[in-house]
């Protein structure tokens, strides 16, 4: 077995995570693109003109890797047209004006009853009705994870609050303002895998948070079928990248997904704390997935929040809410952590399901060092999580060798960063990397 | 609105930098130049000013012919081939040996292969080897110590005909005659330690080198097996600076943390059979030089270990 490494960027936590959740305004127009998620774009079933209530489904899932896709406002839709896209740049979106009244619809493909008696089957009927994905960046359907062929037998559940991507506190936030929520949705989707042991990791920077986590857990003492679930919360090293799902199930249980496998086929299924409380919010509320919480932060301390916004509001709009100065010295703006996170050209670009925040930053954070050659310092090999040799492949794509590129294995690559962070010659290598599996696929 | 910048990600690098590097090595090596001119006097000085000289020239003239911005003569790399290279002649030698050492480190050490880590060869080395060769009587040459009645000696503790016996103290503080950057073990340590500690260098290479030799020599040792003087052998030559200061270049040597111990031991091995069976007494430069070609195949056959390469 292979040892992961990890880098140790300094987390910049403390701008953010005393900032209670809030809520945004309703924007007044959203953009709901129909790729927001791994997987098949949804297919529209509202058209232009049509009115919608906060909630009425207006895309529907395609295949079986798609998501359903809500409004997040009431009013009308005002087209399906190709629209900014904060990862894509430019894709197809439902456009919908708001009336200011935001009124709800709900969630309807099953009875009304108490939610104990609800069958597993009918539980995972709400996960996929609402929409709901992956909420810690990488938006795979929460459904696809939740049924796994029958030949994978899960035997763990990880919950993943490691939120390792520095300034990022929204998860933070959410498991210290709703830790009953998350438990609550915990054993909802520990009953639809039919798992006993659940386990939530979280790095040792929100301590707090595993805190309270414990004392809900305590109160709650949550159970599957009659006997309690054996559901614990560990406390990890604070590191990068952690949250990666590869890595963290490394680092709980040992055990290692096979290269280009998935981790069902070890028997475990990770899912991020937010995602966890928006199957919460589907199952007991009937909520499907119009908001989400986002960290808003960056060299302005001042504009630092934790939020809950809705699903298309344009970054603009964000901003805004947040008090951005035109005047300010706004030099990059980042969808998404510092490490992964896409640098935004056009601010018209909505909030999507997979946004965990939004960075603002000024010209501090230039980088403003000049690339230089390689001198072969090993400081990317020390710092790949998967133990690749981030440097050979990048040396192979410059020299437009991409045979010997991929004999050293880019496409086990998670585009965690880390070796581009800590490379002292400043060599973009994990967009060599990526490069690199571009071209090889076209190959 | 303000203009906004794209970038790939990452947004944020860490603060190390090439140049840094570079130059936390060259103050690393600041503690064995006031060394060397204190055992030997000014004459160290005028060697390392050479040679630095010589190289800081060659390079910026090399970057000028190649159409490269002249200012990266200011990254570190060519004073620190002018310092590894002058640590490596002896004190006493005359101005132009350290000028055309330094101007053959840059030339065919470095920049013929295509400038900063495109290189084969550690390329103090190669120019020290080139005037070991060109200028063999210059380059064994040795001074003694300031304070030692005769100012010229004819060996360094480890030449076969070795006259004074020197205690282990001598060795360490650099009582001794031989190469300016070489003989002061205590202040090569200090440098030594600082490398480890801003983790600039690791301790794969050099402990595996000096391991190998220690134990090599122990074994074979002049009164029978296992009888071996290691503790002097260890010391009394050029393998402290070989070990810490030259095997440990990043550029000419292998990628991975085996690799690097397959290079320590392979540069081990060279320089105890030379030493022990060689004609010449000193074999570090040369175990360093042969293992640096070495280098591409440990590389191709010490990958790292993949994460989830796991038997079903």
């Amino acid at each position: 077995m292979a040892s992961v490494n990890f880098i140790h960027p300094p987390d910049f936590k403390d701008i953010a995570k005393n900032k209670k959740i809030e809520q945004a305004p309703i924007p007044k127009r959203a953009i709901l693109p129909l790729s927001q998620h791994t997987g098949a774009p949804s297919e529209p079933v509202v058209n232009a003109g049509d009115s919608v209530k906060t909630g009425s489904l207006i895309a529907q899932a395609k295949g079986f890797i798609s998501a359903n896709l809500h409004s997040s406002v009431s009013g009308k839709v005002l087209a399906i047209e190709e629209s900014p896209h904060p990862g894509l740049g430019i894709s197809k979106a439902i456009i919908i004006e708001s009336d200011g009244q935001d009124i709800k619809a709900s969630l309807d493909s099953v009875p009304v009853k108490d939610v104990s008696t609800l069958s597993k089957e009918e539980i995972a009927a709400l996960i996929k009705e609402a929409g709901i994905v992956g909420l810690g960046g990488a938006a795979f359907p929460a459904f696809v994870k939740l049924n796994p062929p029958p030949a994978k037998k899960i035997d763990t559940f990880i919950i993943n609050g490691a939120e390792c991507e520095p300034f990022l506190t929204c998860d933070h936030r959410l498991m210290l303002e709703r830790p009953k929520e998350i438990i609550l949705g915990v054993q909802l989707m520990a009953k639809v895998l039919g798992v006993k042991d659940v386990i939530i990791g979280v790095e040792e920077n929100k301590i707090d948070a595993a805190e309270r986590l414990n004392s809900s857990i305590f109160v709650l003492k949550p159970s599957l079928g009659g006997q309690s679930l054996n559901l614990k919360v560990k406390i990890l090293k604070t590191q990068y990248p952690q949250g990666g799902e590869k890595q963290l199930i490394k680092m709980l249980l040992n055990r290692e997904v096979p290269s280009g496998g998935l981790p069902l086929d070890i028997g475990v299924v990770v899912n991020n704390v937010q995602t966890v409380f928006a199957v919460y919010e589907a199952v007991y509320l009937k909520k499907p997935l119009y908001e989400r919480v986002i960290t808003v932060s960056g060299s302005f301390s001042n504009m630092a929040k934790n939020i809950l916004v809705r699903i298309g509001a344009p970054i603009k709009d964000v901003l805004d809410y947040c008090g951005l100065n035109q005047k300010t010295g706004l030099y990059k703006v980042i969808m998404g952590g510092p490490m992964t996170g896409v640098a935004q050209c056009d601010l018209n670009a909505p909030v999507i399901k997979g946004t965990s925040g939004i960075l603002i930053l000024d010209k501090k954070f230039r980088l403003k060092e000049e690339e230089l050659e390689c001198i072969r310092c090993s400081r990317c090999i020390e710092a790949c999580p998967v133990g690749l040799m981030p440097c050979a492949i990048g040396l192979s794509v410059k020299k437009d060798k991409f045979d010997l590129a991929a004999s050293y294995d880019p496409f086990d690559c998670i585009d965690c960063g880390s070796c581009s962070y800590v490379c002292p010659s400043k060599i973009p290598l994990a967009q060599l990397v990526k490069l690199a599996k571009v071209k090889i696929k076209r190959q | 609105m303000n203009k906004l910048t794209v970038s790939p990600s990452p947004h944020i690098k860490s603060s190390q930098t090439t140049k840094k590097i570079m130059w936390t090595v060259v103050i690393a090596l600041i503690p064995v130049g006031m060394a060397g001119v204190y055992i030997f006097g000014i004459s160290s000085l005028n060697v390392m000013v050479f040679s630095v000289l010589s190289c800081i020239f060659t390079e910026a003239l090399f970057l000028k012919f190649r159409n490269r911005d002249p200012r990266a003569v200011l990254d570190g790399s060519a004073i620190l081939t002018g310092l590894l290279l002058a640590y490596n002649l002896p004190p006493s030698t005359p101005f132009w040996i350290p000028v055309i050492g330094g101007a053959v480190s840059i030339i065919l050490g470095k920049q013929i292969f295509g400038g900063l880590g495109q290189n084969i060869f550690n390329p103090a080395l190669v120019g020290r080897a080139f005037l070991q060769i060109s200028w063999p009587v210059y380059m064994t040459t040795w001074k003694n110590p300031r304070w030692w009645p005769d100012a010229i000696s004819s060996a360094t503790p480890l030449a076969k005909e070795a006259g004074p016996h020197f205690t282990y103290m001598d060795l360490f503080l650099g009582n001794r005659a031989g190469c300016i950057g070489e003989v002061c073990v205590i202040a090569l340590i200090i440098g030594a330690l600082f490398l480890l500690v801003t983790k600039i260098i690791s301790l794969h290479i050099p402990l595996s080198f000096i391991g190998t030799v220690g134990i090599i020599t122990w074994i074979f040792g002049k009164d029978g097996f296992f009888k071996g003087d290691f503790i002097f052998n260890i010391l009394a030559g050029g393998i402290i600076l070989g070990a810490f200061f030259m095997a440990t270049d990043y550029v000419t040597s292998p990628l991975t943390k085996k690799g690097k111990i397959i290079f320590g031991i392979g540069c081990g091995v060279l320089t105890a059979i030379i030493r022990l069976r060689g004609s010449y007494p000193e074999g570090v430069c040369y175990s360093i030089l042969f293992m640096n070609a070495a280098v591409p195949i440990i590389d191709r056959f010490t990958k790292t270990k993949k994460y989830g390469l796991i038997k079903k």
